[in-house]
């Protein structure tokens, strides 16, 4: 297996996932809770790379962020260098496109726990955040880390998006399932049934996780 | 200034009622308030807004001259600064934490053998020692009532804030919490507000009793008085027609027991419990008035009044009645004011059965 590929398959899932934990749980609590009227709106948006061919989402972000765009511009001033074909700018459209398998999950948990404990705790003079932390976080902790192995998962095996943007650079934005394409386009079948065979085992595993997490909480969970 | 708790406040609910409260409590620790009212009158509402967990559309909450809402001004202060302990109806506790946890929730600031000395000292008071390591999944109804007033008292609250405490537990449980939880009051010493639709449960715990009806609030004033003298008959209807009077148990044999009321003496069936203080409550309709007085009757209560007025209610004549210094209402038809010829002054027989003589024990006012 293709050692530098397989490294940056990892780190780029690691790092999208931890972006994804700061900017998910967020916006999932704020759809969880939030009485806002437009929110069904946001929930469409967080979705639409649910049903969205990655291609479409890759092209407006190139266009969107091309070097000679005020947005690109300000890409290059923060990231040092241009949008496409970078890590950063794969790391920032991965972000993008697992956002619902994150969000989703955490949403769905987040509304699950009970208002009126974290009324109580807010009754006890304990802070919101402090709540957050000390209430919320306990009772749908299953939700959040489905959300994540998800996000991880599903940016491992990212292809149109990687391609879109990132294209086939060695090290840089050539992940496993490039590579996958790679040897299968090379005729080199063994390699790309190694890899292949490590993405399927990789993913099967997470999702026994995954839906061992939804089937079993806590005992406290279920109410 | 005596310390107060003033309140006004009003929220409107699309396509259905309007709630327009308005009350000044006194903030005297030992006294605890009823707000009661029939459900969908608006007491959660108002408790609500007292905690802070709602803004109303329009009012001002001033506890003790600190104000904690005026909508005018813009001044909405977040539970957590008005420090309100609430107890709700299913206690809420915290489903991962065990009970020790629970109760000290609030103390998350304090040193952990502070934390753990005040946690002891509630589970004390409150019984619930033997609970401390359990979750409260596995707690029963009374139990987890009793974690969760503790938890809010552990916090300190300036007032404490009480909504249906006792109406998710079964009966025998509930009448069994009911005079502890008066006792728990007292101890704690908070000023406590009580919503409540259960008359046993008003009488029990309350001092004092503000009537919800429609979102206002229509009467206050000391628990028996309102049962006993609605101010109209929309309360009337609300609380029920019932004579309420404060008394002590003089006597008890057989399973009956004796309230002397200033002199009234009325015989019903004994409560239990030690406390000897007690209100004794009838029932408008359960009183049965007869002609002369001095002859045999099943009914353990016959007593000598006197007729000291008539109202027409539809087919129902509420008729006043002295009695030993007592004043008693009495419902009958009209058929038997008329086959009785009753009219101010007139000497008769009324008779409850013992049954019918409801003993309400109440921990005697501090």
């Amino acid at each position: 297996m293709d050692a530098a590929a397989l490294r940056l398959s990892l780190s780029l899932a690691t790092l999208t996932t931890l972006l994804l934990l700061a900017v998910g749980v967020p916006l999932a609590q704020w759809l969880a809770t939030s009485r806002f009227r437009l929110k069904f709106v946001v929930e469409a948006i967080v979705a639409l790379p649910l049903v969205l061919p990655p291609t479409v989402l890759g092209f407006y972000l190139l266009v969107a962020l091309a070097p000679r765009t005020p947005a690109g511009r300000a890409w290059e001033a923060l990231a040092g260098r241009p949008f496409p074909f970078s890590f950063e700018g794969l790391l920032a459209a991965s972000v993008l496109y697992s956002l619902p398998f994150a969000v989703q999950p955490m949403a769905a948990a987040l509304a699950a726990v009970d208002p009126r404990l974290v009324e109580a705790s807010h009754t006890l003079g304990v802070s919101r955040l402090a709540t957050f932390f000390r209430v919320t976080v306990p009772l749908a902790w299953h939700g959040m880390l489905s959300g994540a192995v998800l996000a991880f998962a599903h940016t491992l095996g990212e292809f149109g998006v990687v391609l879109m943007i990132g294209g086939n650079v060695p090290g840089e934005t050539r992940t496993l399932s490039i590579a996958i394409f790679d040897h299968v386009e090379a005729l080199e079948y063994a390699a790309a049934n190694r890899t292949a065979a490590f993405l399927l085992a990789v993913s099967f595993v997470v999702l026994v996780v995954v839906y061992g997490l939804q089937r079993r909480p806590l005992a406290w969970n279920a109410r | 200034m005596e310390r107060a708790l003033k309140f006004e406040v009003e929220r409107r609910f699309r396509g259905g009622p309007t709630i327009r409260a308005r009350a000044t409590l006194p903030l005297d620790g030992r006294r605890v308030t009823v707000l009661f009212g029939p459900s969908g009158a608006g007491k959660t509402t108002v408790l609500r807004a007292l905690a802070g967990l709602d803004r109303p559309e329009a009012g001002r909450i001033a506890f003790d001259g600190e104000v904690w809402l005026d909508t005018a001004a813009g001044v909405s202060l977040p539970p957590q600064r008005r420090r309100a302990g609430l107890l709700a109806q299913e206690a809420a506790l915290f489903p991962h934490l065990d009970v020790a946890a629970n109760v000290g929730y609030a103390l998350a600031r304090a040193s952990r053998a502070e934390r753990d000395a005040r946690v002891r000292e509630l589970a004390a008071r409150l019984r619930i020692e033997p609970l401390l390591a359990r979750r409260p999944a596995e707690l029963s109804g009374g139990e987890r009532q009793r974690v969760g007033l503790a938890r809010a008292l552990a916090a300190r609250p300036r007032l404490l804030l009480l909504d249906e405490p006792l109406s998710a537990l079964d009966a025998p449980t509930r009448e069994a919490l009911r005079g502890e939880l008066r006792a728990f009051l007292e101890e704690a010493a908070v000023p406590s507000i009580v919503v409540t639709h259960d008359r046993a449960e008003a009488l029990a715990l309350g001092d004092r009793m503000l009537v919800l009806v429609g979102g206002t609030i229509r009467q206050t004033g000391p628990v028996h008085e309102v049962f006993s003298a609605p101010a109209d008959v929309e309360v009337a209807r609300t609380v029920g027609t019932e004579n309420v009077l404060p008394g002590r148990i003089v006597a008890r044999e057989g399973g009956l027991a004796v309230v002397d009321s200033g002199g009234l003496l009325l015989t019903g069936v004994d409560p239990g419990g030690a406390s000897a203080e007690a209100y004794v409550c009838v029932r408008a309709e359960e009183i049965v008035l007869e002609d002369a007085p001095g002859h045999r009757s099943s009914a353990r209560n016959l007593l000598d009044a006197t007729v000291i007025s008539l109202a027409q209610e539809g087919a129902l004549v509420r008729v006043a009645l002295d009695c030993v210094g007592a004043t008693l209402v009495a419902l009958v038809t009209r058929r038997s004011a008329e086959t009785l010829a009753l009219a101010p002054g007139r000497a008769v027989a009324a008779a409850i059965k013992a049954p019918s003589v409801r003993i309400v024990p109440r921990a005697p006012p501090a």
